[in-house]
C-alpha cells in the first residue's frame, strides 16, 4: 500500500497548505464584523470540482497500482518467472499517441486564451484524434497479448494489465465525451471566454491521464518479475 | 471583542448570484428535482426505508440466536444472509447516504448561506444512481439462491466459492449494487466538497461555518478518497467471481478437484476493504461529532468549548483514520511489526477523539441545559460513543484483539460505536431539523418516550453482549451448539437481548407515528424555534422556499456559537445579525 500512502501524503500536503490559507489559527469568537475575504479560490466552481475529482481519481489509480504491486510481489518464486507479461511493442506509439493528445489540447488551450478560433479548432481535432486512436492503439494491445496466449485467467500481470487499461481507458472515453461537447460549442461558435474554461478543464484532465499512463506503462516493467529481477530497479519495486 | 471593517477587500455589490434552475412541472419539483432540499429528503427516505429492512433482519437474527431450531424458516444459509444483508445495509446504504445524502443536502447549502449545491444536475444524478444501487441490492432477494451470504466484509475466496449462500447472483448483485453506490457518491460527494469550498457566503469564512457543516466536510473528503478502495476490490472480486481471474483467489482443492484459480492473495482483498473500511467508522463518525456539538452548544445555550480545538481535532481524526486499518486484520498473519505499528496509531486517535468528549462535557458544563429531545440524544450519544470508544481501545491492543477478535464483544463494540451512537445522532438531527423541514414541531411527549427506550434498550441490548464475549461466544455462528466452554447462562442471556431488541425495534414505531402525525397536526414552529444562530433558521420562509433566501444572500458577521450573550436583547446573536452599532454592555454591568 506504499504507492496509496504516499499519493495520501501529496494530498495531505495540498490540504494543508489550503487549510494554512483558512485562518484556522484564528479566534473566531472574537472576531466580529464583515469579512471581504472568506478563502474561496478565485478559480470558478468547475475547476475546483475538476481539481477534487483529480484526487479521487488519482486515489483509484494510486489503488490500483498499489495491488498490482503487492499482487507481483507476493508471487512464489516458482512462479514468478511465468508470470511475466510481454509487452506489446504497440504500447510504445500508443504511449506517443497519448503524449500527442496531451500536447495537442495544451496547444488548444493556449489558442482559447489568444482568441484564436481558428487554432483552437485544429487543437481540439488533434487532440480529440489522437485520443480516439490510442483508444484503438490499446485494443489492438488486448488483441495481440489474448493472440499471444495472456488472458484475463491464469496470468496474474496480465490481468492487472487488462483491468487498469480498461479502467484508464473508460476515463478517457468519458473525457471524450466532455471533449465532444466543448467541440461543438466551438463549432457552434460560442464566445471565447465561454469556450476558454471547458477547454482548460478538458487540457488539465488529459494531462492528468497522460500521467497516470505513464506512471502505469513505467511499473509494467518495473514490477516484471523477469525484466525487474534484479538490482536497484527490483528494489524500488519492493520498496513500493 | 475585534470589530473587523474590511472594506476594501469587500466587493461593492452583492455576491455574484449563480443561475438558478428552475422546476417547469410537478415531475422536475419533486421527481427528478436538482434542488439540494428535496434531494435531501428522497435520500433520507430512501435510506430510512431499507435500513428498515435491515432492521427487520437484526430481529430474525436475535430470534435465531435466542430461539436456535425453532424458526423452520430460518436455516444456516438464510442467517447468513441476513447477517451480510443487514451489516451492509446499515453501514453502506443506511449511515453514509443518510448522513451525506440526507443532512449532508440538507443542511451545508442552507449552513454556508448557498442558494443550493454547485452542480445541480449531477447531485440530482447522484441519488439516482444511489435508488438504482439500493435497488439493485433488493433484487438480490428476487434470484436464484438469493443474496449473498458471505458476511459482510465479503472476503474471498469464500465469498465466491460454490457452498456459500448467493454464490450465484447474490454476490455478482451485491458487487455491482457497490459499484454503483460509490459512483453515485462521488457525485454527490463533489458537490459537498465544493459547495462548502466555493458556495459560502459573503462573510462566511471556514472559521466561521458551524461544525455540522466541518464534520460533513471533512467526511466526504474522507469518503471520497477511501470509497475508490472499495470500488477497486468490488471490481476485482467480479472479476475473479465473472472471469475467473485471480486476483484474490489462491489454488483451491475442492472436493477433490482442483479450481482453475491459481496464486491470487486474499490478503491483498483485505488490504483494500480496510483501507475503505476503517475510514468509513469515521465518515459515520465525523458528521454525528458535528452535528451533536451543534446540538449541545444549541440546547445548552452555551458556545461551543473549543471550536478551534474541535476543527483541528476533525482534521487530524480524518488524517489518523487512513493509517489505521490494520487493526482489523490483526488475525490475518500480519507481521508483528505491523500489528505494532497498527496498534499504536489506532491508540493515538483516541487523543483528538478525547479531546472532542472533553469539550462537548465542557460545553454541558454550567450551561443552561434544556433537556429537549434533540438534546437527550445528543447526550445519549456521548455516553455512548464513549462506552463504545473504549472498547475500542481494548481491541486496537493486538494482545488483547486477538482472543476477543471472534467474539461477541467486537459485535457489542461495534454496535455501541458506529450502530447506536451514530443512529441517535440521527434522531437528535431529524428532531432538531424536522421543524425547518416541515414547518412543524414534533411531538415532544412522544420524543421522549421514544428516547430512553430507544437509549435504554440499546444498553439492555449491548452491555451483556459484552459478557458474552468476554466467556467466548463466537460471533458468526448459525447455532452454539454443545460448545463445552460456554456456561447454560449463555443461552438465557440471549434470550433477554433477543426481547431487549425486539422491544427497541419495536418502539421505532413510535418514531415514525409522531413524523407521520406532526406532519399534519405538530404545533406551528415558526422559524426560529430552538432560537439557533446558524443560518439555516434566518431563512425568509419555513420551509425555506427554492433558492433558500428570497432575493438577497445572508451575510455573516460572527461565528455560528453566540449564545448567552451579555447584553442582547435574546440571548443569542445570530450569524447573520450586524454588529451593534454601540459597542455590547459588558457582563458585569447587565
Amino acid at each position: 500500500m506504499n504507492i496509496v500512502v504516499l499519493f495520501f501524503a501529496v494530498l495531505a500536503v495540498i490540504a494543508a497548505w489550503w487549510l494554512s490559507h483558512q485562518g484556522i489559527t484564528t479566534k473566531p469568537w472574537l472576531e466580529t464584523g464583515e469579512i471581504g475575504d472568506t478563502g474561496a479560490s478565485p478559480f470558478p466552481p468547475a475547476k475546483i470540482g475538476l481539481g477534487v475529482f483529480l484526487a479521487v481519481v488519482g486515489s483509484l489509480f494510486a489503488l490500483f497500482f498499489s495491488a498490482y504491486l503487492m499482487r507481483m510481489n507476493m508471487l512464489e518464486p516458482s512462479v514468478a518467472a511465468g508470470a511475466s507479461l510481454p509487452a506489446p511493442r504497440i504500447l510504445w506509439l500508443n504511449t506517443g499517441l497519448l503524449i500527442l493528445s496531451s500536447a495537442a489540447l495544451q496547444w488548444a488551450q493556449i489558442a482559447a486564451r489568444r482568441r484564436e478560433r481558428e487554432s483552437l479548432k485544429v487543437g481540439l481535432l488533434a487532440g480529440g484524434g489522437c485520443a480516439v486512436a490510442f483508444l484503438v492503439g490499446q485494443l489492438i494491445a488486448w488483441r495481440q497479448l489474448a493472440d499471444a496466449g495472456y488472458l484475463v485467467t491464469g496470468n496474474a500481470a496480465a490481468g492487472f494489465f487488462y483491468l487498469i487499461t480498461a479502467v484508464h481507458g473508460l476515463h478517457l472515453l468519458g473525457g471524450l465525451i466532455a471533449l465532444g461537447a466543448t467541440s461543438l460549442k466551438v463549432w457552434e461558435g460560442v464566445t471565447m471566454e465561454e469556450a476558454q474554461t471547458s477547454v482548460e478543464l478538458c487540457a488539465v484532465y488529459w494531462h492528468f491521464l497522460l500521467l497516470i499512463w505513464l506512471v502505469f506503462f513505467a511499473l509494467l516493467f518495473l514490477a516484471d518479475p523477469v525484466r525487474g529481477g534484479s538490482g536497484l530497479v527490483a528494489l524500488i519495486c519492493r520498496t513500493f | 471583542m475585534v470589530d473587523i471593517r474590511a472594506d476594501v477587500a469587500i466587493p461593492a455589490a452583492e455576491v455574484p448570484d449563480v443561475e438558478l434552475y428552475h422546476p417547469k412541472s410537478w415531475i422536475t419539483k419533486y421527481i427528478f428535482c436538482q434542488d439540494a432540499k428535496v434531494i435531501a429528503i428522497q435520500y433520507s427516505m430512501t435510506a430510512i426505508g431499507i435500513g428498515l429492512v435491515a432492521l427487520v433482519l437484526s430481529w430474525l437474527i436475535r430470534l435465531q440466536l435466542a430461539f436456535p431450531g425453532t424458526f423452520s424458516f430460518i436455516t444456516p444459509d438464510n442467517y447468513y444472509q441476513f447477517i451480510t444483508m443487514h451489516g451492509m445495509i446499515m453501514v453502506i446504504y443506511l449511515l453514509t447516504a443518510l448522513f451525506l445524502g440526507g443532512f449532508g443536502n440538507y443542511l451545508i447549502p442552507l449552513m454556508v448561506g448557498a442558494r443550493d449545491m454547485v452542480f445541480p444536475y449531477v447531485n440530482m444524478l447522484s441519488y439516482w444512481v444511489y435508488l438504482l444501487a439500493v435497488l439493485v441490492l433488493v433484487s438480490s432477494y428476487f434470484v436464484p439462491g438469493g443474496p449473498t451470504g458471505a458476511g459482510w466484509t465479503l472476503y474471498p475466496p469464500q465469498a465466491i466459492l460454490p457452498g456459500t449462500p448467493g454464490r450465484d447472483w447474490g454476490i455478482i448483485l451485491m458487487l455491482i449494487s457497490l459499484i454503483l453506490f460509490i459512483i453515485g457518491f462521488t457525485m454527490g460527494g463533489l458537490n459537498y466538497v465544493v459547495t462548502v469550498l466555493q458556495g459560502r457566503t459573503r462573510g462566511m469564512t471556514m472559521m466561521r461555518l458551524p461544525l455540522t457543516v466541518w464534520g460533513i466536510f471533512s467526511a466526504t473528503v474522507l469518503a471520497l478518497l477511501a470509497f475508490p478502495a472499495l470500488f477497486v476490490a468490488c471490481v476485482m472480486l467480479l472479476l475473479d467471481r465473472v472471469l475467473g481471474s485471480s486476483f484474490f483467489m489462491p489454488a483451491i482443492v475442492q472436493a477433490g478437484e482442483h479450481l482453475k484459480y491459481e496464486g491470487g492473495s486474499p490478503i491483498l482483498f483485505q488490504h483494500l476493504f480496510w483501507f475503505f473500511g476503517h475510514p468509513e467508522v469515521y465518515i459515520v463518525a465525523l458528521p454525528a461529532f458535528g452535528i451533536v456539538s451543534d446540538l449541545i452548544s444549541t440546547h445548552a445555550r452555551k458556545n461551543i468549548f473549543g471550536y478551534r480545538m474541535m476543527v483541528w481535532a476533525i482534521v487530524a481524526i480524518a488524517i489518523l483514520s487512513f493509517v489505521v486499518w490494520g487493526h482489523h486484520m490483526y488475525i490475518s498473519g500480519m507481521n508483528p511489526g505491523f500489528g505494532f505499528f497498527f496498534a499504536t496509531s489506532t491508540l493515538v486517535i483516541a487523543v483528538p477523539t478525547a479531546i472532542k468528549v472533553y469539550n462537548w462535557v465542557l460545553t454541558l458544563w454550567r450551561g443552561d441545559i434544556h433537556l429537549t429531545v434533540p438534546m437527550l440524544f445528543a447526550i445519549g450519544f456521548i455516553v455512548t460513543f464513549v462506552n463504545g470508544g473504549i472498547t475500542g481501545l481494548f481491541l486496537g491492543n493486538v494482545i488483547v484483539d486477538v482472543p476477543l477478535s471472534t467474539t461477541m464483544f467486537v459485535v457489542a463494540h461495534f454496535h455501541m460505536v458506529m450502530g447506536i451512537a451514530p443512529i441517535l445522532v440521527v434522531f437528535g438531527g431529524i428532531y432538531q431539523w424536522y421543524p425547518k423541514i416541515t414547518g412543524r414541531m414534533l411531538n415532544e411527549t412522544l420524543g421522549q418516550i421514544h428516547f430512553w427506550i430507544t437509549f435504554l434498550g440499546a444498553y439492555a441490548i449491548y452491555f451483556p453482549m459484552h459478557y458474552l464475549g468476554f466467556v467466548g461466544v463466537p460471533r458468526r455462528y448459525y447455532e452454539l451448539g454443545e460448545a463445552a466452554f460456554v456456561p447454560p447462562s449463555a443461552a438465557a442471556l440471549n434470550v433477554f437481548i433477543t426481547i431487549a431488541a425486539l422491544t427497541v425495534g419495536a418502539a421505532q414505531i413510535i418514531f415514525f407515528f409522531n413524523v407521520i402525525w406532526s406532519f399534519y397536526r405538530g404545533k406551528i414552529a415558526g422559524s426560529n424555534p430552538w432560537k439557533a444562530t446558524t443560518l439555516e433558521w434566518q431563512t425568509p420562509e419555513t420551509p425555506p422556499g427554492h433558492g433558500n433566501w428570497g432575493r438577497d444572500l445572508p451575510i455573516v458577521y460572527r461565528w455560528a456559537y453566540d449564545y448567552s450573550v451579555p447584553g442582547a436583547d435574546e440571548d443569542f446573536l445570530t450569524q447573520n445579525q450586524p454588529p451593534a452599532r454601540k459597542p455590547l454592555r459588558q457582563a458585569g454591568s447587565v
